[in-house]
């Protein structure tokens, strides 16, 4: 593979091969008694940006260690590029690139030496250990600080460093658990941006995430996952053509109780869902939806038609949010 | 995997590699541990070897031994404890829960048993240092009389492995430091005092004399003095040897193994 940081302007996404790199079948983890990956079919193809998609305490994590070789599968099977985490640890680990979802840089250590330091684990030697820490140090858009220690640096600045530093062995497939999740707003935009340039330069990546707006803008493919079981699979577009309706009608009301509206409201579009301070109408059009919502005499305090999100896909899948 | 990748690839030795970031740790950490390192037992050595020395002297000295020269060995060991007690507290537990570089550690080539051999090697080299620096100094001053005395680092590398395998086992099990500083008041304060640093354990009462010897301490400061004093004879000091081996290698499997069960969950 080529260095990610240096093909960073490659035109166009490269087509997404068929070689399977990650395959896993029936997919357990278990904690004594407590079930945190309950059985999960997911295969990742080369190429492909793969997300985990689901709310706290989903298992995304879990997955992604055993992914990452250093949490033993508790059940089912699982192979890395053609190889048993069990017994080609090691070697599937040389291959890989992991941003965990907490940091572990070394805050004692300059934001240089952390990329060196971690170039060596992988036996790459002195030289070119060097010579790609200043290449990922540009690329992460750290080179100001390369010689500052880590402790001082922001959340995004870490963040950033984390992913050059698992770029340094040029991994195969890049793992990333919950990338941006604790960042502001715009410390996001900068990260997803040196995500797109990875995925154009033809880096598999496998991420997780409880922001949907970040599966949707990342995520070629992605699994919706709760309690430790996928509930869906499929596109971002894929999954709500299947599970919404192209458009959302919110209606918000100043009451405590908003079942007596919900009852007004119903049959104008597929669906109603119930939230504490409004009311979601899924509808396809969602103009003369709320047309017929005056018709029947009701008055929300404001009403906003949007188009459906995965937000939307996951409270039909679960009843619930994805962030609370 | 691209061939050509695979090719500037050096073999792994991946102890070697952790042992490298603490090298590098080393480097910038140095100023800070000069003092623990080698300043402090020279001040030791300063103070009880000659300050409190003159009075002892003015008996028989020890066995005939002038008293510097019978603590510079004892305080060499001894420090090698403390560094191998208090490098595998906590910078350890750090490395698991607080800046988490054992984590970053495993994700890479390196496994757990890796971790551990390298970062014991990390402190044994820093000991080792600190212990170098040390005897040039003790020999300058007459405190070491016999060249056998660089045959002291043997005991220095064993007793700082011997100290540091089981802390990091301590250390790895270990939610918080609190324990640790029960250690330091209960385990090293007293081992320090009563394991031959400052005066032979054949001055205690004849009833705690056998705690000594089960002290590895006071096996790697009898080793030591031998050195230093060019008494060295095969069978006890081989005996002492063995014993400290002994405990490195259960230490080293019981750090391992901790290790193993904290993080490979
Ligand atoms: N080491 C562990 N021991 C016990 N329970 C754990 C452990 N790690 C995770 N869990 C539990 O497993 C569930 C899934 O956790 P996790 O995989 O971290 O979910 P996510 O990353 O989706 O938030 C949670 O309920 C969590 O408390
Ligand atoms: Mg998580």
């Amino acid at each position: 593979m080529s260095n990610p940081a240096s093909t960073t302007h490659t035109p166009g996404v490269l087509p997404t091969g068929t070689e399977v790199l990650i395959e896993a079948v029936g997919l357990r983890k278990t904690f004594g008694d407590f079930v945190a990956v309950d059985g999960i079919d997911v295969q990742v193809h080369r190429g492909e940006a793969f997300g985990f998609l689901g709310p706290n305490g989903a298992g995304k994590s879990s997955t992604m260690r055993m992914i990452g070789c250093v949490s033993p599968v508790s059940g089912g099977s699982l192979r890395i590029l053609g190889m048993d985490p069990a017994l080609d640890g090691a070697r599937i680990r040389a291959r890989l690139g992991v941003v965990p979802q907490q940091d572990s840089l070394d805050g004692e250590l300059t934001v240089r030496d952390n990329l060196y330091v971690y170039g060596r684990y992988f036996g790459i030697p002195r030289a070119e250990c060097r010579r790609m820490a200043t290449e990922l140090l540009e690329f992460a858009n750290l080179t100001d600080r390369a010689d500052s220690l880590v402790d001082p640096l922001s959340g995004g600045m870490k963040r950033r460093l984390t992913i050059a530093r698992a770029l340094i062995n040029s991994p195969e497939i890049l793992l990333l658990d919950e990338p941006t999740t604790g960042l502001d707003p715009q410390a996001r935009h900068v990260l997803w941006d040196r995500l797109f340039r990875l995925k154009r330069s033809g880096v598999t990546l496998v991420l997780t995430t409880h922001y949907m707006d970040e599966a949707e803008q990342l995520c070629d493919r992605l699994v919706v996952m709760d309690k430790g079981r996928i509930a869906a699979e499929g596109s971002p577009r894929s999954l709500i053509e299947q599970w919404s309706t192209r458009e959302v009608l919110e209606l918000r009301f100043d009451e405590d109780d908003l079942s007596p509206h919900a009852r007004r409201v119903e049959g104008i579009g597929e669906r109603v869902e119930v939230l504490p301070d409004r009311l979601l109408l899924y509808v396809d059009d969602g103009e003369a939806a709320g047309r017929a919502v005056h018709e029947r005499g009701v008055r929300p305090l404001s009403s906003l038609v949007r188009r459906s999100t995965l937000e939307d896909v996951f409270l039909r899948l679960t009843g619930r949010s994805l962030v609370d | 995997m691209d061939p050509t990748l695979v090719a500037v690839r050096e073999r792994p030795r991946p102890p070697l590699r952790v042992l490298e970031y603490f090298l590098v740790l080393l480097r910038r950490t140095f100023r800070g541990t000069i003092f623990t390192g080698f300043l402090s037992p020279l001040l030791y050595l300063v103070a009880l070897g000659y300050g409190l020395g003159s009075l002892v002297d003015r008996g028989q000295g020890l066995d005939g031994v002038p008293y510097v020269q019978f603590i510079a060995p004892g305080i060499l060991v001894a420090t090698a404890m403390q560094i191998g007690v208090f490098d595998a507290s906590y910078p350890v537990l750090g490395a698991i829960r607080w800046d988490r570089q054992y984590h970053a550690m495993l994700a890479t080539p390196v496994g757990v048993r890796d971790v551990v051999t390298g970062h014991i090697a990390g402190i044994t080299l820093r000991s080792l240092l600190s212990a170098v620096v040390f005897l040039v100094v003790a020999y300058a001053l007459r405190a070491v009389p016999s060249w056998t005395g660089v045959l002291s680092l043997v005991a220095v590398l064993l007793v700082t492995v011997a100290y540091a395998t089981p802390m990091f086992a301590i250390a790895a099990r270990a939610q918080t430091d609190v324990s640790f500083t029960l250690v330091f008041r209960l385990g090293v304060i007293p081992m320090f005092l009563f394991s031959g640093t400052f005066f032979p354990v054949s001055q205690l009462p004849t009833a705690i004399q056998p705690i000594a010897y089960v002290i590895p301490l006071w096996h790697g400061s009898s080793l030591a003095r031998d050195a230093t004093l060019g008494t060295l004879s095969w069978g006890m000091d081989l005996l002492h040897v063995g014993y400290l081996l002994l405990w490195c290698v259960l230490g080293g499997w019981l750090a391992t193994r901790t290790l193993r069960r904290r993080m490979v969950v």
